[in-house]
């Protein structure tokens, strides 16, 4: 065997030799790398690796071991799979993936140099302004860490806005959302209204609007809701104008609205959503991505990064990130939030995605996944002791069963099929909600998937 | 009109019993080019050393203290689209807010115009 | 001077720049390899559309009130977008290009295995919905990654779903609020080191408390004896970051932390520099009560060009009660199972709620768990030594140039923090910052911490080779020269950037955040 020029101690991510080290060392004037951890008290220096965890791992090691555990889980493209309830499973086109895994996306730093980091910043912009175009609103930021963190900051700016503290919150907006919302409220001192769902065929907008009064900061509708179904934003905006509230519309499917009418235009003054189903993926929840717009007049006080256009000493087109005085490295405790990172490369892979898609491409997709749902809402009801909860939805609805939707999802998983979300999942202990199960399709769901759920189904149910 | 100023950098100036506020031109110097400038609302009531605006930079957020205390009667409503005033004429047309006085004694504790710039040349 | 560049250029051959103001105008904008991009509303078109779709028979639920018009946005055929996308990518600076010194930000290699195994459908194609029994593997790097950092820290627990640093920071102050409510104390007050990042600040006020400031000593640590002045019954807590943002070791924190749990309080340590210490330190060991590790610092996830992160909390056993849900847990007949919910569950009795859907950043923990795995507990403590060895070796290399205000102190961790000290009448850190730009460099951290008069902040990781910081450090000694010397050419720089300094002053005073057809 030749002789080695670096022992087998060394590892392939760090390039020093101990050659290098020695000299470095001698540069430096210390007898050893130890000596440089001298300001530890001594008594908190470990001797030696720590106890009970395993040494270094080959690639091909660390790969096998992970292959192994990604074989544990049943993957969604290999069965009929229906699961919606904020995360959806789109087609996501090969360009993205290739693209976003480009080192000078991938391992970039956030733009703060603008002379070095114009790609990020011009696809930052170019996000804003796609997100603005999909919601409707005037301007967008260039994105928060999730849906469900987004909705709070939005009924955080309502607050600073209005300066009242009561947000009312939809009983068919997501129940994480309502959760997290819950937690930072529990904090703040805000008093939030919440309600339940309920298994009625169109969103109650009544008893929603009736909720909102003159301490009221801003109404929070998903659109479509948790069951899918579509409320009528447009009157629910009037009533929160009445009362000088403010309406924030939550999308958690923004490829509904390739199909139906965007919030903004239907007078939501704050626009929030998730944006990983376009281009993101499943990843068992995150990373995702947080998309906020909003009216323009509110723009100083949003949060998170902006990229704005302005002019280099040249005088050629240039961006920059702006208004940072709103943020947390300069206002510090006066920030409008602690926020400071987007969701960047999820905001690159969104923006590549809808860039292929285009506006006709997004409505061909929400109408395949549309349709799906058409096809499922039918064969699902056609199983004897399922009914259809929703009037309208655009692709996902709500269906209850004889029994509990939870053991019915299980025995589903049993059969290979992924059959969708029990409500009770997200909302337990509510005996009138546990037999609704939620369902979701998109363009990947094909005749042979819905085929195989009603079976699969109607043998559950047997 | 007597002219008084705060060790903030804030100045003050009274016409009978109401006054007119801005930030010194050491102070614009300091903070660079103005961005945008948070106003009070009209009718809030301050207290000397309330925060009462903001003075945005490109790189700093900087509170404005009201000097004595008050009522905001009026903001110069020039500054929305051309914060730039307060830059070019921190003290004349890039004036922020102007007040009542509810104690013209505060106006004692401030320094006068011989007495700031001694204050900034020892800066 | 000698000028390191193996490729073989030498100081005589020449600049670009000669050539180019020669060169004949252009009527593209393009320079070669060199291309101008327009924007997606400038290239793209509603009749192009990159992605196909297959036919779905049937018609529209009736009364399914449609939009009237498509979303206005333009489309790109595949080719379009593959050419649109990488000309852009190729305006960037970036860490697979060069050493990227970003101090307090660490920005080292990122492993290319993280990235295939993040893709491994039983991770990427998975609902987090789904049953568990049918995510298991999923929940397993959950499980394995959540094991490391509870014992790389030596704490009692770890929340797993914070997606950043600062959503970290607020799980931790989250939970000391929950800990001090379960015991009925109002106590309403965190100190947080004027040295501290403006995070620490924003996340104490955003969780409800208030913010008193602790001073720095003259050696860049904090002020111990004014810390433990302050507290008292009102304190909730403190925040220290450790390694801090001078780049230094706290020597006192167990001391401090001693003193914090004796009045009262929580210690929260701010992870961001755990990168130096891991698998050397236990935080655990110094008195931690809660510690966010950012994964994409630490564990190298890609930094995306500003995220996504992800930002685990580790909790002691007093703060561990408290943590948020959802959580892994063995169950009863050893499958991993998902504690979800307060309600109906006995498993969470104190948790303080959820701070976000779903169970966190899988795709980081994924890549964070992998990292872990190729470098072991022996590859882990390699890697800090390394990190604290090149910082080292760039303050010395560079302290005859460049003012070190601690560096007299004895030796860094793994940044090295120089000061404008010494720069001619006029020259700034952000004229040296954008010099080195031209060097081929991404600048430092400047202008942090505040504590530091013009602050340049040096991190540059252990995945640098000792010829790449040899060469770095040549190029950091002629800027500091020129800046000393005050080089107007400074004042101008970077010259050859994709873009010359940008008017920042004109995007803040007339915000323009989206592309408009009039504003064209």
């Amino acid at each position: 065997m030749p002789p080695m020029s670096r022992g087998f101690d060394t590892m392939r991510y760090l390039p020093l030799s101990d050659h290098d080290r020695g000299e470095m060392l001698a540069t430096i004037g210390v007898p050893d790398v130890d000596a440089l951890f001298v300001d530890v008290p001594a008594e908190a220096r470990l001797a030696g690796p720590i106890a009970g965890l395993p040494g270094h791992a080959s690639e091909m090691a660390v790969e096998r071991h992970m292959a192994r555990l990604s074989a544990e889980s049943l993957t969604a493209g290999q069965v009929p799979f229906f699961l919606g309830a904020g995360a959806y499973r789109h087609h996501v086109p090969a360009t993205v993936d290739h693209l976003i895994q480009r080192g000078e996306f991938l391992t970039a730093y956030t733009p703060y140099q603008p002379e070095i980091a114009q790609g990020t910043l011009q696809v930052l912009f170019e996000f804003q302004t796609q997100v603005a175009r999909l919601f409707g609103t005037d301007v967008a930021n260039a994105s928060l860490y999730d849906g469900s963190t987004a909705c709070w900051e939005a009924i955080a700016m309502a607050g600073r806005i209005t300066r009242r503290s009561k947000a009312v919150l939809s009983g068919g907006l997501h129940p994480h959302y309502v959760g997290t919302a819950q937690t930072m409220a529990r904090f703040t001192g805000d008093t939030l209204v919440t309600a339940k769902p309920e298994l009625t065929a169109q969103a109650d907008d009544d008893a929603l609007i009736a909720a909102i009064d003159a301490e009221t900061s801003c109404v929070l509708v998903q659109y479509p809701d948790v069951l899918g179904r579509i409320p009528d934003l447009r009157r629910i905006s009037t009533a929160a104008q009445a009362k000088g509230a403010l309406l924030i519309a939550v999308v958690t499917e923004p490829v509904a609205l390739g199909l139906i009418e965007s919030p903004g235009t239907l007078g939501a003054d704050i626009v929030v959503g998730e944006g990983q189903s376009l281009g993101v993926g499943l990843q068992f929840g995150g990373p995702y991505l947080g998309l906020f717009g909003c009216r323009e007049k509110y723009v100083r006080q949003m949060p998170g990064r902006l990229c704005g256009e302005t002019v280099d000493a040249d005088g050629k087109r240039a961006f920059v990130l702006t208004l940072s005085t709103r943020e947390q490295h300069i206002r510090r405790e006066k920030a409008t939030s602690n926020i400071c990172t987007n969701s960047g490369l999820c905001a690159l892979a969104f923006s590549i995605h809808l860039s292929l898609l285009g506006g006709e491409g997004l409505a061909r997709m929400a109408q395949a996944s549309h349709l799906r749902a058409v096809q499922a809402a039918q064969a699902l009801a056609a199983v004897p002791g399922v009914a259809l909860v929703n009037q309208s939805y655009v692709n996902e609805f709500a269906v209850t069963l004889p029994r509990p939707a939870a053991e019915v999802v299980d025995a589903l998983a049993a059969k290979r099929v992924l059959g969708g979300v029990a409500l009770s999942r997200l909302v337990p202990g509510e005996p009138g909600l546990a037999n609704a199960l939620l369902v979701a399709t998109s363009e990947l769901t094909s005749e042979e998937d819905i085929a195989a759920l009603a079976a699969a189904l109607a043998e559950a149910l047997a | 009109m007597t002219r008084y100023f705060t060790a903030d950098h804030e100045w003050i100036a009274v016409e009978g019993d109401t006054a007119t506020v801005g930030i010194t031109d050491y102070a614009q110097s300091q903070l660079g080019d103005i961005t945008f400038v948070e106003l009070p609302a009209v009718g809030a009531s301050l207290g000397k050393g309330d925060s009462a605006s903001v003075v945005d930079s490109v790189k700093a957020a900087s509170d404005v203290y009201a000097p004595v205390s008050g009522a905001v009667t009026e903001v110069n409503p020039a500054l929305e689209d051309a914060p730039e005033l307060v830059n070019s004429a921190p003290e004349g047309e890039g004036w922020l807010w102007k007040m009542t006085l509810s104690d013209a004694g505060q106006l004692d504790g401030l320094m006068d115009e011989a007495a700031y710039a001694a204050y900034v040349a020892g800066l | 001077m000698t000028v390191l560049n193996p490729a073989g250029w030498r100081p005589e051959m020449g600049e670009r720049i000669s050539a180019a103001l020669e060169a004949p105008e252009t009527v593209t904008g393009n320079r070669a390899l060199h291309l101008e991009e327009p924007l997606l509303f400038e290239v793209g078109r509603m009749d192009h559309c990159g992605v196909d779709f297959d036919d779905v028979p049937g018609s529209p639920l009736a009364g399914l009130a449609l939009r009237s018009a498509p979303v206005d946005l333009p489309g790109l055929s595949e080719p379009e977008a593959v050419r649109h996308y990488t000309r852009l990518s190729r305006q960037n600076y970036a860490i697979d290009l060069g050493l990227f010194p970003l101090g307090s930000c660490t920005m080292k290699h990122n492993p290319r295995l993280d990235e295939k195994v993040a893709r491994m459908p039983g991770f990427a194609d998975v609902h987090p919905l789904q049953p568990t029994a049918t995510v298991q593997g999923a929940l397993k790097v959950i499980d394995q990654l959540a094991d490391w950092l509870v014992k790389l820290t030596g704490m009692a627990a770890v929340a797993m779903t914070p997606k950043a640093g600062a959503h970290g920071e607020l799980c931790g102050l989250l939970a000391i609020r929950a800990a001090l409510d379960a015991r009925g104390d109002t106590r309403d007050v965190i100190l947080v080191p004027e040295s501290a990042h403006g995070t620490n600040p924003a996340t104490a006020a955003f969780a409800g408390f208030k913010v008193e400031a602790i001073p720095a000593t003259d050696d860049g640590r904090v002020d111990t004896a004014a810390l433990i002045g302050k507290l008292g019954p009102h304190v909730a807590g403190v925040m220290i970051t450790n390694p801090n943002t001078c780049g230094l070791f706290e020597r006192d924190l167990k001391t401090i932390a001693d003193a914090v749990h004796a009045a009262g309080g929580y210690v929260y340590c701010d992870g961001a520099n755990f990168n130096a210490i891991v698998g050397r330190v236990r935080p655990g060991d110094l008195g931690v009560d809660a510690m966010h590790i950012n994964l994409h610092k630490t564990f190298s996830t890609p930094h995306g060009g500003g995220g996504p992160g992800a930002g685990p909390v580790v909790l002691s056993e007093a703060l561990a009660p408290f943590a948020p849900l959802p959580f892994v847990k063995p169950g009863a007949d050893g499958a991993l199972r998902l504690v979800e919910e307060a309600d109906g569950d006995t498993d969470a009795p104190q948790a303080f709620g959820r701070m976000c859907a779903f169970h966190g950043q899988m795709g980081m923990f994924s890549r964070a768990l992998a990292y872990i795995l190729s470098h072991g507990a022996d590859g882990l403590a390699q890697a800090s030594g390394d990190a604290v060895l090149n910082a080292n070796y760039v303050l010395r290399r560079l302290e005859h140039v460049l003012h070190a205000p601690f560096g007299a102190a004895g030796p860094c961790m793994h940044e090295a923090l120089f000061s404008d000290d010494g720069f001619a009448e006029g020259f700034a850190t952000l004229d040296l910052a954008k010099g080195l730009i031209d060097e081929g460099y991404h600048p430092m951290t400047v202008y942090f911490p505040l504590v530091v008069h013009g602050a340049m902040l040096v991190e540059p990781t252990e995945t640098e080779s000792k010829a790449d910081l040899d060469q770095f450090i040549t190029a950091m000694e002629s800027l500091g020269e020129r800046a000393r010397a005050g080089d107007p050419a400074l004042k101008s720089a970077p010259h050859f950037a994709p873009r010359r300094r940008v008017d920042e002053t004109r995007a803040a005073r007339k915000p323009r955040l989206v592309w408009t057809e009039q504003g064209a």
